[in-house]
């Protein structure tokens, strides 16, 4: 398979997996594995005397994988930029996902504080990778400023509602010059190979996975699907046609007799 | 002496040095990420790093997140 450049850098995985809501951390860890992901997110939060177990750079570290800290707690674009620099600090990774969402009911990202988020901290070296609302317009001003890839959301975080932006996404691959992920909403591996066969370069899962009965199960049927997703992308697929085309020959041989 | 840790003032007798304030909690410097006053104090510089009454430190590390 063909290997997934981003910031630099070449993968063989296009499945980019978060750690969020995994009910251990034993389990996360063999969900990971089982998903070949090389990129995993990962969030910032204050040390916590009484749950030192919570701390995963050192699990992580071991498994030799990418981390890409994520900016989520940040409400505005120099709250984006400190915990970008905080996570360079604790990772030594240069990615980043920007995430900006100040409304916890519905986490919609802020377009504009994502926009000056991205622009400095693509100045200052970061490989950035922003959260961003299914919009081609801001999707092509992310790119011009520097953004490694942009990641239009599926549908709202954690709500497994699926690839409910497919026509806004497809608009964004058309113009984009830099890899589109699809983050966020996915519930099943199907939905996964939708994007891919899009023409998504990645997606990014983390509920559909953490979330289900066996995670690490579900993390080797997305990785499946994705591969799927993309083989039948570079394979090429068939136009679709208003009217039936028959696979069998139509003579009319048994007519006479 | 007062310090501000992750937002609680608690008082810490002894620590002069950021280095040795981690090393009273028992915290692991490469494991965390520290800002003192809203500066972030890179792992190198932390063992000398002088502390003064009322300073105002985050300790970070990483948890899960999508």
């Amino acid at each position: 398979m063909k290997k997934f450049h981003l910031g630099g850098k070449d993968f063989e995985s296009r499945l980019i997996m978060g750690t969020g809501k995994f009910s251990s951390v034993e389990v996360m860890i063999e969900a990971i594995k089982a998903s070949g992901a090389e990129l995993v997110t990962v969030a910032l939060r204050r040390f916590n005397r009484e749950r030192p177990a919570d701390d995963l750079l050192g699990p992580l570290t071991r498994l030799g994988i990418t981390l890409v800290p994520n900016t989520s707690g940040a409400r505005n674009a120099a709250e984006a930029v400190r915990a970008a620099q905080l996570g360079r600090e604790l990772s030594g990774s240069p990615f980043v996902k920007v995430e900006i969402h100040p409304n916890p009911h519905h986490l919609m990202p802020d377009p504009i504080e994502t926009y000056e988020a991205c622009r400095e901290l693509a100045k200052d070296g970061f490989i950035v990778l922003p959260y961003m609302p299914a919009d081609p317009v801001l999707a092509k001003r992310l790119e011009d400023v520097g953004c490694a890839a942009v990641m239009p959301l599926g549908s709202a975080i954690g709500t497994g509602q699926g690839l409910s932006t497919a026509e806004m996404v497809k608009l964004i691959i058309a113009d984009s010059g830099i890899p589109v992920i699809v983050d966020a909403g996915l519930r099943a591996p199907s939905e996964a190979a939708a994007a891919m066969e899009m023409g998504c370069s990645a997606v990014l899962v983390n509920s559909a996975i953490a979330a289900a009965g066996n995670p690490p199960a579900m993390a080797a049927a997305f990785s499946a699907a994705v591969k799927a997703g993309f083989s039948a992308r570079v394979a090429g697929l068939m136009s679709r046609c208003d009217h039936a085309v028959a696979t069998s020959p139509l003579t009319s041989f048994l007519a006479g007799a | 002496m007062k310090i501000i840790l992750n937002g609680h003032s608690q008082d810490f007798k002894g620590a002069e040095t950021l280095g040795q304030l981690l090393k009273d909690l028992d915290i692991v410097p490469e494991r965390v990420a520290v800002m003192v006053n809203d500066r972030i104090i890179p792992k190198a510089g932390r063992s000398e790093f002088g502390l003064n009454e009322g300073d105002r430190i985050e300790v970070l590390t990483f948890i899960g997140g999508g």
